[in-house]
């Protein structure tokens, strides 16, 4: 890649950069330091405006990149894996989404303590929301660095990773500190206009090249990766022996049902005022990220036909070029001034991506730990006092810069470690803890206290340890630890076991509680989440 | 609104013969503190609020379009994923030109996630949120009415 070429992508770079604050500061000017500021943006933002923040929130460089560059080196697979992310949205839409916002205030601990002892439930929830932000983080800003350097074009090293890493560290809590989620909402919302901007360019451009012939499109893709009409079908990266085909099916189990336990999904929906509100937005997203997603197979194919999977996978090997490249190809070439531009554009749209997807999870991140674990654990005080709520925010700007220091310094011992794995850890640790205990929550009318705690260790726990025992860990070629092996799980992907094990537990624990479910507290439950009587 | 005055059996310690089956509810407590908002009438307002036929009709509204449908979805998903790891070869069979079966079943999924957001968008503007709409006040409302006669009493 050329000088000019990077100077360029610096210099959108630091345009991302500068708007971003300047949200940041417009958003932080008038703010109170409420709860309701800090956590749910003042609760007054419109379906359409939640929705692309939704969309801006779910897809990330994994997404706009890893996809297509899936779909490149890969064809018919990548978009296999592609439609877990979006089917998933019917679990929330249905199940989830307006009934969080009807029972809710600010995090998903509040939904399932509403009915049971809040301090053993909240404990439990804030540990496994944590949790799974801080992986779902690392996984982000490992590849956030690995993907500057790349887009930078890669001749500063690892000097410019580990300056990355930091950069985006300090950015994500500046603005989830100053700003809060207001400020986070419309840096999301910024940033799902630039990309869905970005990728609707690239698509028409694609598209006119093949003169709107999709069939043509297919067979030049097909022909161009050196596969031939095998690339159209399942099997090039998930067919190979049986336990790597069991390993995806559990890999879609976990994006269906995780999807609905994120954190910092589930935050969302309070930044609007009413449940209806939440469905409309729900809505909005499911246009935006299914739209997104049938790009994406455009833009895989078209870098598949036009740069070819061998350029590709020479440029990256795990593909995640596939798109500036294709922007290089289809502005003109190497070496022109409009290819160079294009590229530096797609560049800076995914470079604003990661930003507004780690402000967001830094944000329910210190939601967790402020409103749930500190609220629970500190020495109990009169917590409805508002100096004490104030004092909550207070912590939750310090959380938020802990788990960023966390997360950069996790990011950075992980640097030269192979963690995609991760995103599929985090998805699989939200549906096998935080997903049983909500929709036994709102659901189950003989659901305990006991039933909830033990669904969300019984789920967190086997998770993890299913991890530490997989091949990710020991025992492969690409694990963590290559030279020790005490890999007996076979599958990288625990959500098969660990999601059935998670409900399981949440069973066992209910049924084998001395106390018994209340039953007005559950009906309170139930008419408040179908009703909206009370939320706030 | 067939919702029944809900001060009839709440107030005295033991029901009076031949009242309604509530049972008094015990006085909900978080952190083991009583909650300002959860006193006896107040879960009764809900409990109440629970048994009335409007509220059965809501619900059972809500349940029988999501369930079948969440149902429908995942097995449908599974079912894509399951065959398309397991079964490539089927999933290759050419339809017309360069598109295959797989290429029709993945765009299916995007066809029905599309459709059935959109049915059930339709489903709870249409069914259910008039009904939900009013419900609310009227339950806001009694909770309000229990909130002064404690304070008055």
């Amino acid at each position: 890649m050329s000088g000019d070429h990077q100077t360029l992508t610096l210099l959108l770079f630091s345009v991302v950069v500068a708007a971003t604050l300047a949200i940041t500061s417009w958003a932080g000017r008038r703010r109170q330091g409420s709860p309701e500021e800090f956590y749910a943006g003042g609760r007054l933002f419109s379906p359409m405006e939640n929705g692309f923040a939704i969309a801006g929130d779910y897809m990330s460089a994994a997404s706009f990149l890893g996809i297509s560059g899936l779909i490149a080196l890969y064809g018919y697979d990548g978009m296999l894996y592609s439609i877990g992310f979006l089917v998933a949205w019917l679990v929330v839409l249905m199940l989830v989404a307006e009934l969080v916002r009807n029972c809710g205030r600010y995090t998903l601990a509040d939904v399932v303590a509403a009915r049971l002892r809040e301090r053993p439930v909240r404990i439990a929830l804030g540990a496994s929301s944590v949790t799974v932000s801080v992986l779902y983080l690392v996984a982000q800003m490992v590849g956030a660095g690995a993907l500057v350097a790349l887009l930078l074009g890669g001749s500063m090293g690892d000097a410019a990773h580990t300056w990355t890493v930091l950069g985006v560290g300090a950015l994500m809590v500046t603005y989830v500190c100053l700003g809060g989620m207001r400020a986070t909402t419309w840096i999301q919302i910024v940033k799902a206009v630039l990309l869905m901007a970005g990728a609707l360019t690239l698509t028409v451009l694609v598209l006119l090249r093949y003169g709107g012939d999709l069939g043509a499109l297919l067979n030049g893709a097909a022909e161009r990766s050196g596969h031939g009409a095998d690339f159209l079908a399942p099997g090039l990266k998930y067919g190979g022996d049986w336990t790597s085909r069991v390993d995806f099916v559990s890999l879609g189990l976990a994006l269906v049902l995780g999807t609905a336990g994120l954190p910092h999904i589930l935050a969302r929906f309070y930044t609007v005022p009413t449940a209806r509100a939440a469905r409309r937005s729900v809505v909005w997203s499911v246009g935006l990220i299914g739209s997104f997603y049938l790009m994406t197979i455009v833009l895989g194919t078209g870098a598949a036909a036009l740069v070819g999977t061998d350029a590709v996978r020479a440029a990256s090997p795990a593909g995640n070029t596939a798109v500036p490249l294709l922007s290089l190809e289809l502005g003109g070439g190497a070496g022109t001034r409009g290819g160079a531009a294009l590229a530096a554009v797609a560049a800076a749209v995914a470079f604003a991506t990661i930003l507004a997807v780690v402000a967001g999870i830094t944000l329910a991140a210190s939601a967790a730990v402020a409103h749930d674990l500190y609220a629970s654990l500190r020495v109990r005080r009169r917590p409805a006092a508002p100096q004490g709520r104030r004092e909550e925010v207070g912590v939750a700007r310090v959380a938020a810069a802990v788990v960023g220091a966390v997360a950069v310094g996790l990011s950075l011992l992980a640097q030269e470690l192979n963690v995609a794995f991760l995103v599929g850890l985090a998805f699989a640790v939200a549906a096998s803890a935080n997903l049983p205990a909500l929709l036994y929550a709102l659901f189950w009318r003989r659901f305990t206290t006991r039933g909830a705690v033990w669904a969300v260790w019984g789920g967190l726990l086997p998770a993890v340890a299913l991890v530490v025992l997989s091949p990710v860990v020991s025992g492969a070629p690409h694990a963590l630890f290559p030279g020790v092996d005490f890999a007996v799980f076979p599958l990288e992907n625990p959500a098969l076991v660990s999601v059935p094990l998670g409900f399981c537990a949440g069973w066992l624990g209910t049924v084998c509680s001395r106390e018994r479910a209340d039953e007005s507290r559950y009906a309170e439950v139930e008419v408040r989440s179908l009703t909206g009587a009370g939320a706030v | 609104m067939p919702i029944e005055d809900p001060w009839c059996h709440v107030d005295g310690a033991a029901p009076a013969p031949g009242a309604a089956p509530n049972p008094a509810p015990e006085p909900a407590r978080r952190n083991g503190q009583p909650v300002a908002s959860a006193s006896p009438a107040h879960a009764a307002v809900y409990l109440t609020v629970q048994r009335s036929a409007a509220f059965q009709q809501m619900r059972r509204r809500y349940r029988r379009f999501v369930l079948p449908a969440t149902a429908a979805f995942l097995v449908w998903y599974l079912a894509y994923v399951t065959v398309a790891t397991s079964a490539p070869a089927l999933m290759a069979r050419p339809l017309a030109g360069a598109f295959n079966v797989g290429m029709a079943a993945g765009l299916a999924q995007f066809a029905t996630t599309f459709l059935l957001t959109w049915a059930y968008a339709r489903h709870a503007r249409l069914r259910r949120d008039r009904l939900a709409l009013e419900l609310r006040w009227e339950t806001q409302d009694m909770t309000r009415t229990a909130a002064r006669r404690e304070a008055v009493s």
